[in-house]
């Protein structure tokens, strides 16, 4: 018998259970990594030196594998005494890793702003503060709105990698009924199908808000 | 950034790595690290070979396939862009012999990351392919050119070009998530990192030395697509009369 019902019933609790962390690390990282790319973004607009540093932070976080960021933040942030447990250290990672992308998608929103809205709030006396905040960004997120959410689906697919550090999400629970049952078929399938089924899911949302968000802004 | 800001920092990173070597007994980590490297492209060029292969076929079929066919097409890039490319990996490790199909460890590697990223690429190429003007196409038909001769002398050529940045990207995507492999026993540079780290606790020369690889891999490899972009570009811009 290739596939055991009986089996794939018993263990779907177990799997319900783990994808609440997946989800409570994608949609917490994600949070994180929306600041955190917001904050890169206004960093790399900032003075050369700054602006250079934020930049080539960026460029190495992006070109290096989320994989041993992790591992690396697992194992050396002990070392400088913040001890933090698996899921803490991987919403880290995930969220810097992230934020490293989310702060691409910002700039290219940002510089999308015309030139004369901020030579209009000069001209009207606001404060930098103020023109940044009722401005220039209720401007620049609606646009970038999709590319942000393609993002959230590609963290979404990335939290399994928390299972190479013995978090508990989904994989890593497949992973452990496959070998406390030896059987790897229905757990590792179950696993597959939910991703595939919630990024699908989220993709059509991300589609949704799209064409509301046009709809909008094309007044 | 431009190619001259990227060369500095593949530079930059050389010099990082050879200093980090240099200092204390760090040299002992060099040799696993470097052959784990050396695994890590191995799999990352056949990985690229075999996604732009599938990219290209899933492309062409979905626009130009009979119907069963694209919707095979299809159904591959949204399957493969669905799912997490470590639950993939993981399906053909454990799964695959549950079906009497046993697979060695490289080729799951290089299966499962060609067929994530060409499922990535199709897209790539299906909007290269769609971007080239619609004159084109009706060009060929005066020529009297057939469908099959119009795509591969006047389309495909002019869709390679807009096709490099995005690959670009791929093959970096491709390149990192050959760290996944280490968690199917290969033996990559993340693998190797693990280890060394696991029974010599020197975390931050080890861990700092395999991301600065990485990084030189990248950069290669982003140097490389842009040079290709200038090479290819040559003619097009003369052609275009910019």
């Amino acid at each position: 018998m290739i596939w055991d019902w009986n089996y794939t019933l018993e263990i779907l609790p177990i799997l319900a259970k783990a994808s609440i962390v997946t989800i409570e690390a994608t949609l917490l990282s994600f949070v994180i990594a929306l600041i955190l790319g917001l904050i890169l973004a206004l960093l790399r607009m900032g003075g050369p030196v700054v602006g250079w540093l934020a930049s080539a932070f960026v460029e190495l976080v992006r070109s290096t594998p989320l994989l041993i960021q992790i591992f690396f933040l697992f194992f050396v942030l002990p070392r400088a005494g913040i001890v933090l447990d698996a899921f803490a250290a991987g919403v880290i990672a995930l969220s810097l890793h992230y934020g490293c992308y989310c702060s691409e998608v910002y700039r290219a929103g940002l510089e999308a702003v015309p030139r004369g809205q901020w030579e209009a709030c000069t001209a009207l006396n606001l404060s930098s503060w103020n023109t940044f905040k009722n401005i220039i960004l209720p401007q620049a997120i609606p646009p970038i709105v999709p590319a942000l959410g393609n993002y959230l689906v590609a963290l979404f697919k990335d939290t399994p990698l928390l299972s190479a550090i013995a978090v508990l999400e989904l994989v890593q629970t497949a992973k452990m009924l496959g070998s406390e049952n030896f059987r790897y078929t229905e757990p590792m399938t179950v696993v597959g199908l939910t991703f595939l089924v919630l990024s699908l899911v989220s993709a059509a949302g991300i589609r949704w808000l799209e064409q509301r968000l046009n709809r909008r802004s094309v007044r | 950034m431009g190619i001259f800001s990227l060369s500095a920092m593949l530079v930059a990173a050389l010099i990082a790595i050879a200093i980090m070597a240099a200092t204390g007994d760090n040299a002992v980590f060099m040799p696993g690290l470097l052959q784990g490297a050396w695994l890590t492209v191995q799999i990352a060029v056949v990985g690229c070979l075999l996604a732009v292969v599938m990219a290209t076929m899933a492309a062409l079929l979905r626009l130009y396939g009979p119907s069963p066919l694209r919707w095979l097409a299809v159904a591959y890039v949204e399957f493969f862009r669905g799912t997490s490319a470590l639950v993939q990996l993981f399906w053909l490790f454990f799964v695959l012999p549950d079906f009497g199909v046993s697979m060695e460890p490289f080729t799951v590697a290089v299966l499962g990351l060609g067929l994530n990223v060409g499922a990535y690429g199709a897209e790539v190429v299906r909007g290269a392919i769609q971007g080239v003007q619609r004159g084109q196409w009706e060009a060929t038909t005066a020529l009297n050119m057939t469908r099959w001769q119009a795509l591969r002398r006047i389309i495909l050529p002019q869709a390679f070009v807009a096709m490099i940045p995005p690959w670009g990207n791929l093959f970096i995507e491709l390149l990192k998530s050959t760290a996944l492999v280490s968690l199917i026993t290969m033996s990559d540079l993340t693998f190797k990192a693990k280890t060394l780290n696991d029974f010599s606790l020197k975390t931050i020369p080890i861990f700092t030395l395999a991301l600065l690889i990485y990084l030189v891999l990248s950069l290669c490899i982003t140097i490389g697509m842009r040079r290709l972009e200038q090479v290819s570009l040559r003619g097009m811009v003369r052609g275009r009369g910019r």
